[in-house]
């Protein structure tokens, strides 16, 4: 975030970089299309000022020209279209989600977020599955599949360095994946206003490689049995 | 030259023997024009009230912690020590919305203009049912006051934002807000009786009691786009009314509408407020393009270009309007298929919006352009509705809609399309209807000089919230110093915190010239911007009746420059030159 003027966080999911590349493509055209316009807007302002002894010229507009300005934006709106469509499937649309990896339970509440683990046996409901509060383990390279759900109100499952938003509501179970790309530690955060405590609803993603998440894995296993054992 | 000699039925009785009481007259008055002068005086107040809960909260976002100075008054219930709690920002975030969409902005665009502009500029005596419309504003009043005074009840008021998202809106248990929530709903059901019977009166009043020769196609903008919004609201306002009926009853006699129990759905909620939500911000935006367009045809002396376009992507937009609310849930849950389709509907409804852009542009094209204060809004709002409108499409846009929804990106995409659209266009239709509401002309210097630092302040308040947003601010966020991503763009908060605190200030010289315009302002004439709709026939204020004498129309209302006339206008009811004939036969009202 060294740049304030394009202040975008660190980038560390798979579809993370066609998000932002699909950004730019954006900004590149809004971008030409906000400078055309302006420019003509102080263009025509400082050329046809009033001025002593010249009329405006009466006109009450053209048909071609409102042609093609109509047509230019439904060209540019229909690129646009094509350009999200398939990216938009491949991030929301289930049926397109990657195979295999890890599947996690995280449910939301206020103001916590509860990450469920299916253990060393990768199944959920058995003895060996084990939670951890606030804290998302992920190994690198690897897709990380989720079911949200809340218990109390709508909460927003917010990634920002891995370009994943999804709301969490209370009656439903949403699917949601990343892969990250990289190890290190980012943030989880709540995006939707869900009560007093919803600016301190934050957790840490923490990636591992992905021996050092096996390992932690069966750490957090044992930990857990020790646990229930006692 | 502003009246006809024309021997026609007057409404001359009004107009002579006006022997009503002070409270008949400026009160309970059935005059469309005091009516809409009351609504100014109203959402004037509302929008200052919003201002100041706008800027309590940028104090927070820019010092998180800090003892607001003064901020005693406001209690251990809500700032302990000066220092706000986050329900207390909450509550803000959620007042500064409602006050600002709900009492501000709309009532300034349609109760004020829609009442006082209608009437005059079809060349009516009045409203169709003038004593619905005085109940329209006394029926506003209750639902701001209560909205008011849930400040006051124990618990604060409402705080679940102005989406007011269930079930956090509907468990006082999840929002800690009990009875402000239930006052939320019942205001906002009683102002939508309001608004409802606004709208009936509206519609009828331009269908019915346009004047001789005022055809559909001779219309003025403002009267294309007010008519248009009152269908919209129409339509709209009882789908919320219906979801807020069924949210009060979730909140009170437990059902379980919008609850996961019972075969409920919070997604209902999101659903039902956004199907009225989206025509609601076509409803914020569609009265001020047309204020914007009469005004930038009068400054730039020439016909706006392309009234029909003009008037077509109007109806587009309300046709276009009911079928895009979706994207307000990318992120919701919703099926990601409908996802898609609302996506491909909402990159289509950019389309007539560019259509209008292109063709202000080509109003200006050619012109002789005066720049008198409205002038100056107007520009302001064509420049700053493009960064809005094109800000939509990064969020309209669903892979860019992940990381960018509920950030401050969104928050600077409504700013730049409310205030740099709708209240610029606010601020150009008062000062440019002033002289016509109160007979006297707002001061041109102060005016300008509140228009520029306006200008500059709303950028450098609102065009970093871009930026803020890109970085992944979430919106109604009480402390972003809590998250590690967000530490490096405090100085930015700061920066906004610090041109917000301006730019309130700036409105003080807004408020000083219009109370001091009010009563010593230079003495307007009847038509001190040489237009040419009607209302510039009526004198300056226009009686109770408006007009001497019904007046004739002619003539479309941008006949600015034309070859017929010797000066630069040419007003609908100045019969043609070209025809000497002592009295022309009576123009039919056409449609
Ligand atoms: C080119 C036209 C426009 C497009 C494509 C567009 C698109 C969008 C989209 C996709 C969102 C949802 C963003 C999100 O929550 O992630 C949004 C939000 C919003 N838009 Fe627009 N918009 C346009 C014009 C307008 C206009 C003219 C207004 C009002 C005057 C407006 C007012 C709003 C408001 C108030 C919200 C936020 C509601 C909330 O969540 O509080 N927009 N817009
Ligand atoms: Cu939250
Ligand atoms: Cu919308």
């Amino acid at each position: 975030m060294e740049r304030w003027w394009m202040p975008l966080p660190e980038d560390v999911s798979t579809f993370g970089p066609r998000i932002d590349s699909l950004f730019f493509t954006i900004l590149w055209i809004t971008g030409i299309v906000f400078v055309l316009v302006e420019v003509l807007l102080v263009y025509y302002i400082v050329k046809y000022r009033a001025r002593e002894g010249r009329r405006a010229i009466f006109s009450h507009g053209n048909t071609r020209l409102e042609i093609i300005w109509t047509t230019a934006t439904f060209a540019i709106v229909f690129f646009l279209g094509l350009a999200s469509q398939p990216l938009w499937y491949a991030v929301k649309e289930p049926a397109r989600f990657p195979r295999g990896g890890l599947e996690l339970n995280v449910t939301a509440k206020q103001f916590e977020w509860h990450v469920t683990y299916p253990g060393l046996d990768g199944r959920f409901g058995t003895a060996d599955d084990f939670e951890k509060r606030n804290e998302l383990d992920i190994p690198v390279g690897v897709p990380v599949h989720i079911t949200l759900r809340a218990e109390d109100v709508i909460h927003s499952f917010f990634l920002p360095q891995f370009r994943l938003k999804q709301d969490a509501v209370p009656g439903m179970e949403i699917p949601a994946w990343f892969q990250a790309t990289k190890t290190g530690e980012f943030v989880l955060g709540c995006a939707e206003l869900c009560g007093l405590g919803h600016y301190r609803m934050r957790g840490r993603v923490i990636v591992q490689s992905q021996e050092d998440f096996q390992r932690w894995v069966q750490q957090q296993t044992q930990v857990r049995t020790a646990d229930a054992a006692r | 030259m502003s009246t006809i000699a024309l021997p026609h039925e007057a409404q001359a009785h009004a107009l002579h023997h006006d022997d009503r009481s002070f409270v008949r007259k400026y009160i309970f008055s059935t005059d469309h024009k005091i009516i809409g002068i009351q609504f100014l005086f109203m959402s004037l107040f509302f929008l200052l009230v919003g201002g100041l809960l706008a800027m309590t909260m940028r104090w927070q976002l820019g010092w998180p912690g800090r003892p607001i100075p003064g901020g005693a008054i406001l209690g251990d219930a809500k700032a302990p020590g000066g220092v706000m709690l986050p329900e207390f920002y909450n509550a803000l975030v959620t007042m500064h919305g409602t006050f600002m969409i709900f009492f501000a902005i709309m009532p300034l665009l349609v109760g004020v203009f829609a009442n006082y502009l209608i009437p005059l500029q079809i060349g009516a005596p009045d409203m169709a049912f003038p004593r619905l419309n005085m109940a329209s504003f006394w029926t506003a009043v209750p639902a701001g006051l209560m909205m008011l005074a849930s400040f006051l009840v124990a618990g604060g008021s409402a705080g679940a934002g102005w989406t007011s998202y269930a079930p956090l809106s509907a468990v006082p248990e999840y929002s800690g807000v009990h009875t402000g929530q239930q006052l939320w709903c019942l205001s906002l059901i009683i102002l939508g009786f309001s608004s409802l019977m606004g709208a009936v009166n509206y519609i009828t009043t331009v269908i019915n009691m346009r004047a001789p020769g005022m055809t559909w196609f001779r219309l003025p903008l403002p009267v294309w786009a007010l008519f248009i919004t009152a269908i919209l609201i129409l339509l709209a306002i009882p789908i919320l009314t219906g979801a807020l009926i069924l949210l009060y009853f979730d909140q009170t006699i437990g059902t379980t509408f919008f609850l996961p129990a019972n075969g409920g759905q919070p997604l209902l909620w999101q659903h039902m407020f956004w199907f009225f939500g989206h025509p609601e911000v076509y409803i914020l935006i569609l009265p001020a393009m047309g204020f914007v367009s009469e005004i930038l045809a009068n400054g730039a002396r020439k016909p706006i270009f392309g009234y029909p376009a003009m008037v077509g992507a109007m109806i587009a937009i309300a046709f276009l309007g009911w079928i895009v609310w979706g994207h307000h849930m990318f992120m919701s849950g919703m099926n990601p298929v409908l996802g898609g389709y609302f996506m491909v509907s909402t990159l289509v409804i950019a389309v007539p919006s560019a259509i209008k852009t292109f063709n202000w542009l080509g109003t200006l094209w050619g012109g002789s352009i005066r720049f008198h204060v409205p002038m100056l809004n107007a520009l302001a709002f064509v420049s700053m509705f493009v960064i809005g409108g094109l800000s939509g499409m990064f969020v309209a846009a669903t892979p860019v809609d992940i990381p960018l929804h509920d950030t401050y990106f969104v928050v600077a995409h409504i700013h730049y399309v409310l205030f740099g659209g709708s209240l610029f266009g606010i601020f150009a239709a008062i000062t440019y209807w002033f002289p016509k509401m109160f007979g006297r002309m707002m001061n041109e210097t102060l005016g300008k000089i509140h228009f520029f630092l306006t200008f500059i302040f709303f950028n450098l308040t609102f065009f970093p919230m871009h930026l803020l947003g890109i970085a992944g601010m979430m919106r109604r966020l009480y402390d972003p110093t809590q998250y590690p991503h967000l530490q490096p763009v405090q100085p930015m908060n700061e920066f906004v915190s610090v041109n917000a605190f301006l730019l309130g200030a700036t409105q003080l010289i807004f408020v000083f010239n219009f109370l001091w315009s009010l009563f010593k302002g230079r003495k307007a004439e009847t038509n001190p911007w040489h237009a040419n709709t009607l209302e510039w026939a009526a004198p300056s204020p226009p009686p109770h009746g408006n007009f001497e004498v019904t007046p004739i129309v002619y003539r479309g209302p941008y006949e600015y420059s034309s070859p017929d006339s010797p000066v630069d206008y040419l007003p609908q009811d100045r019969p043609p030159l070209e025809r000497p004939s002592p009295a022309p036969t009576l123009a039919p009202a056409g449609n």
